[in-house]
C-alpha cells in the first residue's frame, strides 16, 4: 500500500484479506463433521486448556482458528448473547442461525471499519432433532457466511483437509468412524517435511494428547455439548486405528 | 466487545439492568397479596444431600396453586429451592441457573460450592429493597462438594446473611415443624432412601400444623418435588418413586398420626 498516496477501496480490501488469510493459514485446522448422533468437532491443539472448541448453548457449539484473543472475544460475546436471549425469551428460541448472523455482522463491521481485520475463521454448529436438521455455518474474517453440509474444515491447510473430508466423509456414520475420518483429514493437512510429519506418505500420526475433541450429541439430555477426553478418547481412537 | 466479567448478573446489570429481578420499579401503595410458596427441607446423608419441597402456593387464605415447583436443578451438582413470594423466587432461581451455567461456559470450569453459595447470596441481597416492600423471598441451597466429597446445605435470611447448616435445614412457614421433626429423625448415617423418607416425613409434619404447606395430594397424586445431589450429580425423583415412599408413609400415619 503506498504511503501518503491514494489507495483504492479494492486495494484496501485486497490487502486486508490477504493479511487475514495469511494469519489464519499459519495455524492448525479444526474439522467439523456430522455423525449419526450429532456433530463432531476435532481440533489439532496441543494445549489442554486453551480451547478452540466451546459450548455456547444447549444445542450450539463454536469452533475457531486464528488469533486466540480475537476468537476468544467472539466466543465470550456469543455466550453472552445466547444466554441473554434464552433468559429473556426461552431456551428453545436460541438458534445457531441467529448467532451466526450476529457474528457475521460483527466480523463484517470489524473488517470494514478497523485498520486490522480479525485473523479468525469460525464455525457455529447447531445439532437438530434429526440429522437432516443439523446446521453448520462457516464464517470468515470479513463476515461472509456459508451454510455447510455434512463437513467443513477451517484454518491451516484447509484445502487439503477439505479434500480429504470430501473423499472420506459419509453421513450417518457412528462416532468412532467419523472421528477416524476427521483425524485422517487433519493429518492430510500437514505438509510433508513439517515437524512431526510421518515418514512415507507425509501424513502425521495424531494422538489423543494433541487433539481436542467434542461432540454435540442429540441423545444427551438438555445441554448436548460434551468434551471427549482421557480414556474415552483413547478408546475411540484405538477403535478406529487402521487395521495393519 | 471487551474482556469482561464471567458473571451473567454483572453483565445484565450493564447491558440490560431492567431485566434483573431486584431492579423492578419501586412500588407504592398498600401491600399487595401475591402468591407465596413455603416449606423446603434439605437433609444430608453420607453420599450427598436430599432437597424436597411441598407443592402449595397460597394467596392470603386461598390456595393459589396445588402443583407449584419450588425445588430446582441449579447445576449438575447443586439444587436450589425458595420460600416466599413466588414470582420473585422463580426469577431468582432462573437468574441463578443462568449465572452458574454462564460462568461454566465462559471459564470452562465449574465454580466451587462455596462460590455458588456466595453468588446466590449476592442475588438475595439485590432483592432486599423488594423484601422491605413485602415481596420477600429466601432461597435454600444444597449441593455436593466435589472437593470434600460431602453434601452441604446453605441458608439465607432476607438480608443475605448466609449460614452453612449442619445435617439438615428447613425454610418457609412450615419450617419450624419440619425442623422439629428432623431433629428427632435425622441421623448422621442415613441411607439415601432413608433420607428421602425422613425429608417427606418432615414435610408431612409441616403440612400437619401449617396451613400454607401442602400435604401429599393423594387424590390427584401430586407429591413433593424430591431431588438427590450426589457424586453422580443432580437427580430428581420421578413421581412414581416419590409416590411409593409417600404411600408407605401415609399408610403408617393412618395408625400413628404423629409419626
Amino acid at each position: 500500500m503506498p504511503f501518503g498516496g491514494y489507495a483504492s477501496p479494492e486495494q484496501w480490501v485486497r490487502d486486508k484479506s490477504e493479511y487475514a488469510r495469511k494469519g489464519i493459514a499459519r495455524g492448525r485446522s479444526v474439522v467439523i463433521v456430522t455423525f449419526a448422533d450429532g456433530i463432531l468437532f476435532v481440533a489439532e491443539n496441543p494445549s489442554a486448556t486453551l480451547h478452540k472448541i466451546s459450548e455456547v448453548y444447549d444445542r450450539i457449539a463454536f469452533a475457531a482458528v486464528g488469533k486466540y484473543n480475537e476468537f476468544e472475544n467472539l466466543r465470550t460475546a456469543g455466550i453472552r448473547l445466547t444466554d441473554m436471549k434464552g433468559y429473556t425469551y426461552d431456551r428453545r428460541d436460541v438458534t445457531g442461525r441467529a448467532l451466526a448472523n450476529a457474528y457475521a455482522q460483527t466480523l463484517g463491521a470489524i473488517f470494514t471499519e478497523s485498520v486490522k481485520p480479525y485473523e479468525v475463521e469460525i464455525v457455529v454448529a447447531e445439532v437438530g432433532q434429526s440429522p437432516e436438521s443439523d446446521q453448520i455455518y462457516r464464517l470468515t474474517y470479513d463476515g461472509s457466511i456459508a451454510d455447510e453440509r455434512g463437513f467443513v474444515a477451517i484454518g491451516g491447510q484447509s484445502e487439503q483437509v477439505n479434500a480429504s473430508l470430501r473423499e472420506h466423509h459419509t453421513a450417518g456414520e457412528p462416532l468412532a468412524a467419523a472421528l477416524r475420518v476427521a483425524v485422517r483429514a487433519l493429518a492430510a493437512g500437514t505438509q510433508p517435511g513439517a515437524p512431526g510429519a510421518g515418514p512415507a506418505n507425509g501424513e502425521r500420526v495424531l494422538s489423543a494428547s494433541n487433539l481436542e475433541v467434542a461432540v454435540l450429541d442429540r441423545t444427551r439430555p438438555r445441554r448436548l455439548f460434551k468434551r471427549i477426553t482421557g480414556a474415552q478418547l483413547d478408546g475411540l481412537l484405538a477403535e478406529t486405528a487402521p487395521a495393519s | 466487545m471487551r474482556p469482561g466479567t464471567s458473571s451473567f448478573t454483572e453483565f445484565l446489570s450493564l447491558a440490560a439492568p431492567d431485566l434483573l429481578p431486584g431492579n423492578r420499579q419501586q412500588l407504592t401503595g398498600p401491600p399487595i397479596e401475591v402468591a407465596h410458596g413455603t416449606t423446603i427441607v434439605a437433609v444430608t446423608f453420607p453420599g450427598g444431600v436430599i432437597m424436597a419441597g411441598d407443592r402449595r402456593a397460597t394467596q392470603g387464605n386461598l390456595i393459589a396453586t396445588r402443583d407449584v415447583e419450588k425445588v430446582f436443578h441449579a447445576d449438575e451438582y447443586s439444587a436450589v429451592g425458595y420460600a416466599g413470594t413466588a414470582g420473585v423466587g422463580a426469577d431468582l432461581v432462573k437468574l441463578f441457573q443462568v449465572e452458574l451455567e454462564h460462568y461454566e461456559k465462559i471459564e470452562g470450569t465449574v465454580l466451587s460450592l462455596d462460590a455458588k453459595a456466595n453468588r446466590l447470596g449476592f442475588m438475595v441481597k439485590g432483592n432486599l429493597p423488594m423484601a422491605l416492600q413485602g415481596l420477600a423471598v429466601v432461597p435454600l441451597f444444597a449441593g455436593y462438594d466435589l472437593d470434600r466429597g460431602v453434601g452441604r446445605i446453605f441458608s439465607y435470611d432476607i438480608a443475605a446473611a448466609r449460614s452453612e447448616e449442619q445435617g439438615f435445614h428447613a425454610i418457609g412457614s412450615g419450617s419450624l415443624f419440619a425442623r422439629g421433626a428432623l431433629k428427632k429423625t435425622w441421623k448422621a448415617d442415613l441411607s439415601e432412601q432413608r433420607a428421602v423418607r425422613v425429608s417427606l416425613e418432615a414435610l408431612y409434619d409441616a403440612a400437619d400444623d401449617d396451613s400454607a404447606t401442602g400435604g401429599p395430594d393423594m387424590a390427584r397424586r401430586i407429591f413433593p418435588v424430591v431431588a438427590a445431589i450426589t457424586a453422580d450429580g443432580f437427580r430428581r425423583f420421578s413421581d412414581d418413586e416419590v409416590g411409593a415412599v409417600v404411600d408407605a408413609l401415609v399408610a403408617d400415619r393412618l395408625t400413628n398420626p404423629g409419626g
